[in-house]
């Protein structure tokens, strides 16, 4: 299990890739822009960056596996995975895998970031919350994924609830990491204001503190949604007859190395896409801030 | 200016101290930040209250604004006590203190007395923002505004409250020279349209003598004393000629009494240079 952010610190929250999330910050603007907008400035240009790298991959997969460097069992060509992709998708079991996965991440992950929402007001807002709840939380925490696999089985089967489950594990820790460590450090002066003017419990919540911490809602969402697909494949790998994570597991018990890299391609792709949807909604809620 | 078409009738409260103390825990025991403070503003007056820096001035306005809640004595206000953050009082803070995702109407509509309605309330708040010279900059957010804007939305806020009682800790104390003698102004204006009960805390003195009807002077408490070291009744009626030469002996008593030394000359050693 990845390491959500460290709670309660000066430590920098971090994204996905590690960089410092500008978004914690609703008044760091960064350095001042160059009035002069450069190249990587315009969106096309950035997507068409953005390409250069699996492009070049895609052409050194290419020449390795014509050239004969490799086996095609160890490393089937670019042509061959397509045709993995082709035949499962002409049975349907490509779609049925995709939608099945995607399915599990969704609902997982509205499960699990609903309750870290709500267990990060509890946790960040009051004293009592913080004290009762947070030590065994931090316990949970460092439980790793693959942990939970035996017990949820035994306790729930091997049908859609252990793996929701899973997933919901997943996803809680990242939103309630980020965001009660956020509700912790609401300006005071902001939560005075609310007060003075009659605002309390719920409606203060919804008024001043949650707006104020939009950007690590955000933030924690995004984490969240990138750790629902580990857990998916966790929980798919163990027990399970359809699926992404299914298909990654026969494929390793047949040889299947084509359908094996159609896998992490599959969910390299569907990854990048929830992340960028987020992403979007990101944008848009944050406009508000900027 | 028309400033009541859409407010609901505007009723000025007289408030009412008695005895209030308020004692702070410290490393080195409880210490008494107020001490048996007695103070009675009329309905529509205006009060200003002066002190040293940690002799209670913020405190005391907490007190009444209900952020706060004093260890012993009564604070009544209209003859019945305040509990909790009262709908009949209204706080403008040092710093604007608005809320940075909200337009400046938006946070001026914070201040709306809870139960009115979005046509009345939308009226409202225009009409707030029309008077604090802020209509044109209605859309923006707090970040693109300067501070004299943001201290204005703040006070258009508090004023939204429709209050019987407007509290102002220190509101124009980071202001510029300039705005802060323009935020005066308005304040006065707004008092002469709309004569709610103002407790104004102040560290400038020529603020609290152009301002106020009263002005406290607060004290830190030692031993059996009060908070309140003496009050002042300002002469004349507003608005007040910033040049009056008769204000210059209130300033040097008040400035004496904060234990800073003006080496001012009374009129009667006056006329005796001159008598030379």
């Amino acid at each position: 299990m990845s390491a959500p952010p460290v709670a309660g610190t000066s430590t920098p929250i971090l994204d996905q890739e590690g960089r410092p999330h500008r978004a914690f910050n609703p008044f760091d603007n960064g350095s001042p822009r160059p009035s002069s907008k450069g190249p990587l400035d315009r969106r096309g240009t950035r997507t068409v960056v953005g390409l250069l790298l699996p492009l070049a991959l895609l052409a050194l997969w290419q020449w390795v596996t014509s050239a004969g460097f490799v086996a095609p069992y160890q490393l089937p060509s670019p042509a061959s995975v397509w045709d993995a992709a082709v035949d499962l998708a002409e049975r349907g079991l490509l779609g049925q895998y995709v939608a099945i996965s995607t399915q599990r991440v969704l609902i997982g992950f509205a499960i699990g970031s609903a309750i870290g929402l709500v267990l990060s007001a509890v946790v960040g807002l009051s004293r009592l919350g913080d004290a009762l709840l947070a030590p065994t939380l931090g316990g949970i925490r460092s439980v790793p994924s693959l942990a939970w696999v035996p017990l949820l089985i035994l306790w729930m089967g091997i049908g859609e609830d252990s793996k929701i489950t899973l997933i919901a594990i997943g996803a809680f820790f990242p939103v309630y990491t980020t965001v009660a460590a956020a509700l912790r450090h609401v300006d005071a002066h902001l939560v005075e204001v609310g007060r003075a003017y009659g605002l309390r419990g719920v409606r203060l919540f919804a008024g001043v503190q949650l707006p104020a911490v939009l950007p690590s809602v955000v933030s924690g969402l995004r984490l969240a949604m990138a750790q629902s697909w580990l857990f998916l494949v966790a929980a798919e790998l163990i027990a399970s007859s359809m699926g992404l994570g299914f298909l990654l597991v026969d494929s390793g018990n047949n040889g299947r190395v084509d359908r094996i890299i159609l896998a992490i391609i599959a969910l390299a792709l569907l990854g990048k896409l929830t992340d960028s949807l987020i992403g979007l909604a990101e944008k848009y809620l944050l406009k508000r801030w900027a | 200016m028309s400033l009541t078409s859409t407010a609901t009738a505007h009723v000025a409260h007289p408030v009412t101290l008695r005895d209030v103390r308020r004692t702070f825990a410290t490393p080195t025991g409880p210490r008494a930040v107020l001490a048996g403070v007695d103070l009675e503003l009329a309905a529509g007056e205006i009060v200003a209250l002066v002190g040293p820096s940690g002799c209670g001035k913020s405190t005391l306005l907490r007190q009444v604004s209900g952020l706060d809640t004093p260890d012993a004595g009564d604070i009544l206000i209209d003859g019945s006590p305040v509990r909790g953050t009262d709908p009949r009082t209204a706080v403008a803070f040092q710093e604007p203190r608005l809320l940075p995702w909200r337009t400046l109407t938006q946070n001026v509509t914070l201040g709306l007395p809870a139960g009115t309605s979005r046509a009345d309330g939308a009226g409202r708040v225009a009409e707030l923002l029309e008077l604090v010279g802020l209509t044109a900059s209605a859309g923006l957010r707090p970040r693109q505004v300067s501070g004299g804007m943001a201290q204005r939305a703040s006070l258009a806020r508090a004023l939204a409250r429709n209050p019987g009682v407007l509290l102002l800790d220190e509101p124009f104390g980071a202001l510029d020279a300039l705005t802060r003698l323009r935020m005066q102004e308005l304040l006065l204006e707004v008092h002469a349209a709309e004569p709610t009960t103002v407790l104004l805390v102040t560290h400038d003195v020529e603020e609290a003598l152009y301002l106020a009807d009263r002005v406290v002077l607060l004290r830190t408490p030692e031993g059996d004393e009060t908070s309140i070291a003496r009050v002042i009744d300002v002469p004349g009626t507003r608005p007040r000629d910033r040049a009056d030469a008769t204000f210059a002996g209130l300033r040097a008593e008040l400035l004496e009494g904060l234990g800073v030394p003006t080496h001012h000359i009374g009129p009667a050693e006056q006329d005796k240079h001159h008598s030379i």
